[in-house]
């Protein structure tokens, strides 16, 4: 069973279709049992990250998160959450899984904030990306971004800046980018976490 | 580096798509579900459903055939058409569509945009504008498929939407649209250098130079096109094969 950490963090119906069309069994949950005895955890989350640590503490999770030791997948604000803190959640530390540091963009000309739409990625390293080319496009929406640091597994450019696209440590994987809505490439890529 | 991206438009009347790509070798030719599921296979960057039923009884079979399609499609998809209220968001939202688009209740009631974002966020409202030009040479918001004049100026009423919280702003040139003619490109251009949200091109395309000049000299991020493939001069993929001889960035699958 996968467990689908629900925190209140938007709506989780993208995530389960996505699912349902792998033929993943899985349960939507906030219960730390469930959580914890999960063959697999998947972290969503849309929406503001200061929130989403606050309804996560309110939810007694972030230890529970924390210690997990099974495969764990943080997609957009799950992956802002699992780095060290963010600009969005102010003064709040993250769950600090990641040694990254969420930032905003900053609105250029020909760079609008926030970042929507498809993107290619580039320097992908493991398991999450088996089989699926060199610089293949993948679906964003996002105002801020976590930096680059060792635990970047796939890079991507948005203006100047070159931004984590997906993270990982040890058992925790994190994407920036919706695999949910990314096609037939993002299918691969939940795929792959499942199969991992 | 982030692509332009394409997205083909299906109207939607009483569950059934009558304007979008009919595909020789599908059984049901009305089938929205089916020609989504084709459309993202081919290439599309996201898809538009427009809901043009007139009866209540439609409007419902419009809401359960959204959340088909967010069971079968693996893209991001557009809803509009009749939405008037935040409810009437909340649960095309809840049925599974990743954006909706509204248009005359946003002329009607502008707050009902920052109350739909402030819930769900920006990037789930698209505002429509229906523009053309006036005697005075003003480009004014239009309702009702461009038959009723409104007082909103185009630039104006963009940069409105944009501050009360839409996300990105689709805008069709009543002056073009259905004529195959090409986009008002200097018009695209200058609305997009006067935004900070993406700007979506519709109406007018009748070949991929058209739709390859509004996204460079328009500036436009997306086009939504119907007829070009409706009428089956071009698949998705063949558009997006030219763009990118052209040097324009599109995903190609």
């Amino acid at each position: 069973m996968i467990a689908v950490v629900d925190y209140d963090m938007g709506n989780l119906r993208s995530l389960e279709n996505a699912l349902d069309r792998l033929g993943a069994t899985y349960e939507v949950t906030a219960d730390p049992e469930l959580i914890r005895r999960a063959r697999k955890v998947i972290l969503p989350g849309v929406g503001n990250a200061g929130m989403a640590m606050d309804n996560l503490v309110e939810r007694e999770l972030p230890d529970v998160i924390r210690s997990l030791r099974q495969p764990v997948l943080g997609i957009c604000v799950g992956m802002q959450i699992l780095c060290r803190d963010s600009e969005e959640a102010a003064g709040k530390p993250c769950l600090g899984v990641f040694d990254a540091h969420v930032r905003r963009f900053t609105p250029a000309p020909g760079c609008k904030v926030p970042h929507m739409g498809w993107n290619s990625l580039g320097n992908l390293d493991g398991k999450l990306f088996k089989e699926l080319g060199q610089n293949p496009y993948v679906y964003f929406v996002h105002s801020y971004y976590a930096g680059l640091c060792p635990d970047t597994v796939a890079t991507c450019r948005y203006g100047d800046v070159l931004f984590s696209a997906a993270l990982r440590y040890e058992n925790f994987y994190g994407t920036q980018f919706h695999p949910e809505k990314s096609g037939g490439t993002g299918e691969a890529i939940l795929r792959n976490f499942l199969n991992i | 580096m982030l692509a332009k991206r394409i997205i083909p438009c299906l109207d939607v009347k009483d569950g059934k798509v009558v304007k979008g790509v009919h595909f020789v070798d599908l059984q049901e030719v009305g089938d929205a579900v089916e020609l989504g599921r084709r459309y993202a296979l081919e290439g599309a960057d996201e898809l538009v459903y427009l809901d043009i039923s007139a009866t209540l009884e439609g409007r419902r079979t419009f809401a359960e055939l959204v959340g088909k399609v967010a069971r079968a499609v693996n893209i991001p998809f557009t809803v509009g058409g009749g939405i008037g209220s935040l409810d009437d968001a909340s649960r095309l939202l809840d049925a599974g569509a990743d954006k909706i688009s509204i248009n005359s209740a946003a002329i009607a009631r502008p707050e009902l945009i920052g109350e739909i974002a402030a819930k769900y966020g920006s990037q789930f409202v698209v505002v429509a504008i229906d523009a053309k030009t006036c005697p005075d040479g003003q480009w004014r918001a239009t309702t009702h498929g461009g038959s009723r004049m409104t007082d909103r100026e185009l630039f104006s009423w963009a940069r409105e939407a944009e501050e009360r919280g839409a996300g990105e702003i689709l805008f069709t040139s009543m002056d073009h649209d259905g004529t195959r003619s090409g986009y008002p490109c200097p018009v695209y251009a200058a609305l997009s250098d006067s935004l900070g949200i993406p700007v979506i091109a519709s109406g007018g395309a009748g070949s991929v130079a058209d739709i390859a000049a509004v996204l460079t000299e328009g500036k436009a991020d997306a086009a939504l096109a119907a007829s070009i493939f409706h009428y089956g001069q071009y698949t998705v993929g063949e558009v997006k094969r030219q763009l990118n001889e052209m040097n324009i960035p599109v995903r190609l699958i």
